[in-house]
């Protein structure tokens, strides 16, 4: 985090006072901190999108190309046709402003254009003035604006200043989705090139590489093995995987940060342990190694190209089923878009669990199951040995990520696993939570340090409530189950709630399991996932 | 996914509902309204208050109403003069001696309206004579 | 100043109907009125059918607000995440006639310390409930006028409506009652620095014409009278196609019977269509059992991806020198595949 940003409560001190110009006429203003670098010309012309060019937020010449106002409005045209939802919801918004303060960028920034309503009149307005006979005939009256470069630019800050969590779409009383709209912004800006690098890098390297870090397949093997190798420090035991092997019962899908950052790494020992414990048939892929899909922050064919190699590779490599770990928006795909866009996964069978006979009867089609769903299963069937005074110094609260929220609700599976691996649970305030939970700000593609001022101020809610159960429970743990959440929360809660950690839910589960030939160490309790040991005697040993 | 079939039906018992004051006068089969009010049967022109320009058709309920409240809960029962005659504050004497046929007159405007008066709460129309 | 243009122009509307009208009564008593019902009939169903209703669902973007159905011990949220078209129903029950997600609505404020704190908020909520259930009321106790005889939940409604029998003719509560919650949405529109800030003209004209209609409906009924049994005349030979402008229906009656006619064009045209949209939300009106049931997508176009054979292709030395299974031993031409070059149908 960079020294010159501001302390908490100053950053906290939010004007929630509109400007006094019509957000009509008020233009947009790039302020270090609060916007994305632009897509790098190579990712462009890699992913073959539209005017690939290099350019920088401060030119005064985007370059946009010849007839660039036609390509953002038969964009629009093309769009209207084949989303209900954006047809929709260019209609019908009523401006209730039930929204405006469901937005954790509003709460956190008090720019007016960060409420979801106003987020989405950017586009309206263009839409009405285009597309509308009261917009042609009467223009601003009726709400509409002529589209210029400064409505692009304009479009570029705040569309990328959503992180498509929908959170405001459980307010709305007609479910407008501001996700919808930013997600079809942004494909509009890509007809111009436009684009932010921390999301289309990733879809380039996941095109090419599998994953979004660009792993190749050698680093990916050898980034597992480096954990596997930390796995045995701290437990005594070898939980090597194997990896693209044909015939395997399961394939098992993580995002990549899963292998090479912290502490989401810990979450893959959790994995690990898991699998070896069960003796699960399971698979790693080096080609199908990213769970995420960043085409979801980019365009709708990104989401089919990236998504396909999920059933590609699971076709190819002849498994029963696919697993999936903990990862936000790479559920909201497999839930809301895999199957329609690349099933049916005719080659799959019903998932079921080979360890309990459970079958997955709400995976039926898409035949992929949350690794949540799973170890619920597991625990409720009394399967895992499992003992929570490991867990001890632990006292976790549970973030729910927005997508695996508002786009499955899952929500009990995870609070499941985690009463049965933990001493103690404490819930956030009840506002902050389930469907309506905060973002961590840093999805969609925005979890990327130029971006940290705008990441927490909209971390605030978050952080807020965060800070709220750490000086009530003495929470100290925040649990969560998406990579992003595991990347994005750290400088968040170090920030607005510091003290507490951030963990993944299968972390504390790798902890908690009693393991078949574990070091003597583990078995009393003295050293976690992280090699931390704990030498408190009085504490006591966590004796089985 | 289009759900054409779903839209249609929606569509179909919007306009049902829209229309429905065409159809349920086809199925009532009674046809435009029109009113008739039966003159006095006792061939009077005369009435306690103006009759021209609608006058009584909008008032004749605040008189009313003013006439009950003297007579029932002030106790008093004053008299209109009009043109030297005298009447009494009196729906049963003086207006209905006159409008006699409550079916006729009373209620040729107020049940296509869907007025329902309280008059006859406590007043009992007179016999038809 | 949004706000006053459109005030503006529902005082100009009223005008032209309360000065013409009485003298041009087929234009305003007859050809406005079908004129307008048209529009609007028309207005919404090219909308929804030709509009929205062209457009497919192409993804299952429902909004998930409780607990998916999953495992079956685990107690699953069927209004708010419906997996079954039961479910589904339910849940756009509970959001059209009772506003249910408005319901949820909070109110946020950030002090000091930071603190952030959430207040329920319902005063929209409310206004919103009061606005549109009376409005419906009102509909309803108006086809007195135009059918004959009264319908039975007429005088129903009217014996509800008007219950406290405040004057002759009783008060309607409705009446009063959408007047008021107009009169709060318009000022918390003026009053919220936020909601001012995002309102256009185009919502607080809306506000206006409804206020328009329901003062010139409480003053019709009270305190500048006009013959309803010529009302009704007109009304009921305007829904028998028998039209007839009689006597004796004042200019107020005009103007009231405009303000209507213009809400009624003005409505497929302009946000009031969320009265159709909300019907057809997607992130309500699907089930969420999107896992166990695919969704179709009638354009599910295809496009580029990059097969695990142009993957190994490029990368095969490298995963035979680490030990990972490929599924050719050896590259058949020393030329790499180019990566993503293929357009692959899957």
């Amino acid at each position: 985090m960079s020294s010159d940003m501001p302390k908490p409560e100053e950053l906290a001190r939010v004007s929630f006072q509109p400007p006094e110009s019509d957000w009509m006429d008020t233009p947009v203003q790039f302020k270090s901190g609060t916007y994305n670098f632009p897509a790098a010309k190579k990712n462009v012309e890699y992913l073959k999108m539209p005017n690939p060019h290099a350019w920088a937020v401060d030119d005064k010449d985007w370059m946009l190309g010849d007839k660039w106002k036609e390509k953002i409005l038969d964009g629009i045209s093309d769009r209207l046709q084949k989303f209900r939802s954006f047809s929709l919801f260019m209609d019908i918004c009523v401006r209730c402003g039930a929204c405006a303060d469901k937005c954790h960028f509003f709460m956190g920034s008090g720019d007016p254009k960060n409420m979801p309503v106003l987020r989405a009149e950017l586009l309206r307005s263009i839409y009405r003035k285009n597309f509308t006979v009261a917009g042609k005939l009467l223009g601003s009256l009726a709400g509409g604006r002529e589209l210029t470069e400064d409505v692009i630019k304009e479009w570029y800050y705040y569309f990328y200043q959503c992180t498509e969590c929908r959170r405001c779409s459980v307010f709305c009383p007609y479910g407008i989705d501001t996700a919808e709209i930013t997600m079809i912004g942004r494909e509009l800006l890509y007809e111009l090139g436009l684009g932010i690098n921390w999301a289309l890098e990733p879809a380039a390297n996941c095109f090419r590489t599998g994953n979004h870090l660009g792993l190749q397949p050698h680093t990916f093997k050898d980034n597992i093995e480096f954990v596997v190798d930390e796995l045995e420090t701290a437990t005594g035991i070898n939980a090597m995987p194997s990896f693209n092997r044909k015939g395997a019962e399961i394939l098992f899908i993580t995002p990549s940060a899963d292998v090479f950052a912290e502490p989401a790494i810990y979450t893959l020992m959790g994995y690990l342990l898991l699998f070896k414990y069960l003796d699960l048939d399971v698979t790693f892929s080096s080609y199908a190694s990213e769970g995420g899909n960043f085409g979801l922050f980019t365009s709708h064919d990104t989401i089919k190209s990236l998504n396909a190699k999920m059933y590609h590779e699971a076709e190819r490599l002849g498994v029963k089923w696919i697993l999936g770990g903990e990862c936000g928006h790479m559920w909201r795909v497999v839930h809301q878009y895999m199957d329609t866009l690349n099933g049916p996964a005719n080659h799959l069978e019903v998932p079921r669990s080979p360890i309990t006979g459970t079958v997955f009867e709400n995976t039926r089609s898409t035949k992929m199951v949350h690794i949540c769903e799973f170890t619920a299963d597991l625990i409720k069937h009394n399967k895992l040995k499992l003992d929570p005074r490991r867990n001890r110094k632990v006292i976790p609260t549970f973030h729910d990520s927005c997508n695996p929220a508002r786009a499955l609700g899952l929500f009990e599976e995870p609070r499941y696993i985690l009463r049965n691996v933990c001493e103690q649970f404490y819930e956030m305030p009840e506002n902050t939570i389930r469907e309506q939970t905060f973002c961590c700000a840093g999805g969609a593609g925005l979890g990327n340090d130029e971006n940290m001022e705008m990441r927490l101020r909209g971390g605030l809610p978050r952080g807020n409530a965060v800070s709220y159960v750490r000086d009530k429970h003495g929470v100290n743990m925040l649990a969560c189950i998406c990579a992003i959440d595991k990347a994005t929360l750290p400088p968040l809660v170090e920030y607005w709630a510091p003290g507490v950690g951030v963990c993944g839910v299968h972390e504390l589960l790798g902890n908690a399991l009693i393991m078949p030939g574990e070091s003597e160490e583990r078995k009393a309790g003295k050293i976690n996932l992280r090699a931390e040991e704990d030498d408190d005697e009085s504490e006591g040993g966590g004796d089985v | 996914m289009y759900d054409a079939g779903k839209i249609v039906l929606g569509l179909a018992v919007f306009v049902g509902v829209s229309a429905f004051p065409i159809w349920y006068n086809i199925a009532a089969g009674k046809g435009a309204y029109a009113v008739q009010l039966e003159p006095p049967p006792n061939g009077t022109k005369q009435c306690v208050a103006e009759t021209a320009n609608g006058y009584m058709r909008a008032e004749h309920m605040h008189i009313l109403d003013e006439w009950r409240n003297m007579v029932v809960r002030d106790g008093k029962r004053p008299k209109v003069t009009v043109d030297g005659v005298h009447y009494d504050y009196s729906l049963s004497k003086t207006c209905m001696n006159c409008h006699s046929n409550k079916e006729k007159f009373c209620d040729s405007c107020h049940t296509p309206a869907g007025v329902a008066p309280a008059c006859w709460d406590c007043h009992v129309a007179p016999e038809d004579k | 100043m949004k706000a006053v243009s459109a005030l503006v122009a529902v005082i100009v509307l009223f005008a032209i109907a309360y000065m013409v009208g009485p003298s041009a009564k087929f234009v305003f008593g007859v050809a406005v009125p079908y004129a307008a019902m048209a529009v609007f009939l028309g207005g919404i169903i090219y909308r929804v059918a030709f509009k929205w209703g062209k457009a497919p669902v192409p993804f299952a973007i429902a909004t998930t607000c409780g607990q998916q159905k999953s495992l079956p011990w685990i107690k699953h949220a069927s209004l708010e995440n419906p997996s079954t078209t039961g479910g589904v129903i339910l849940r756009m029950a509970f959001e059209v006639l009772t506003f249910r997600s408005l319901f949820r609505n909070t109110r946020v404020a950030v002090k000091d310390g930071p603190r952030v704190t959430y207040d329920g908020e319902w005063v929209l909520w409310a206004a919103a409930m009061l606005f549109h259930w009376s409005f419906l009321v009102i509909v309803l106790r108006h086809m007195r006028f135009f059918t004959e005889p009264v319908p039975f939940f007429v005088p129903l409604l009217q014996a509800v409506d008007g219950f406290f029998e405040i004057g002759i003719p009783a008060l309607y509560l409705t009446g009063v009652g959408l007047l008021l919650a107009a009169s709060v949405l318009f000022l918390r529109r003026m009053l919220d620095a936020q909601v001012r800030y995002i309102s256009l003209m185009a919502d607080y004209f809306p506000l206006f014409l409804v206020m328009g209609i329901a003062i010139t409906g409480i003053l019709m009924r009270h305190f500048m009278k006009t013959d309803i049994v010529s009302v009704k005349e007109m009304a009921t030979g305007l829904a028998t196609f028998k039209p007839v402008v009689p006597d004796g229906v004042g200019p107020i009656f005009f103007a009231h019977m405009f303000l209507v006619c213009v809400l009624l064009a003005y409505f497929p045209f302009s946000k009031l269509t969320h009265m159709a949209g909300v019907f057809m939300s997607p992130t309500r009106n699907l089930r969420c059992n999107s896992r166990e049931v695919r969704h179709i997508n009638p354009w599910n176009h295809p496009v580029r991806v990059h097969t695990y054979a142009e993957y190994e292709d490029e990368f095969r030395d490298k995963m035979i020198a680490c030990g990972l299974p490929v599924d050719k031993k050896e590259t058949e031409e020393p030329k790499k595949a180019k990566a993503g070059e293929k357009k692959v149908d899957d």
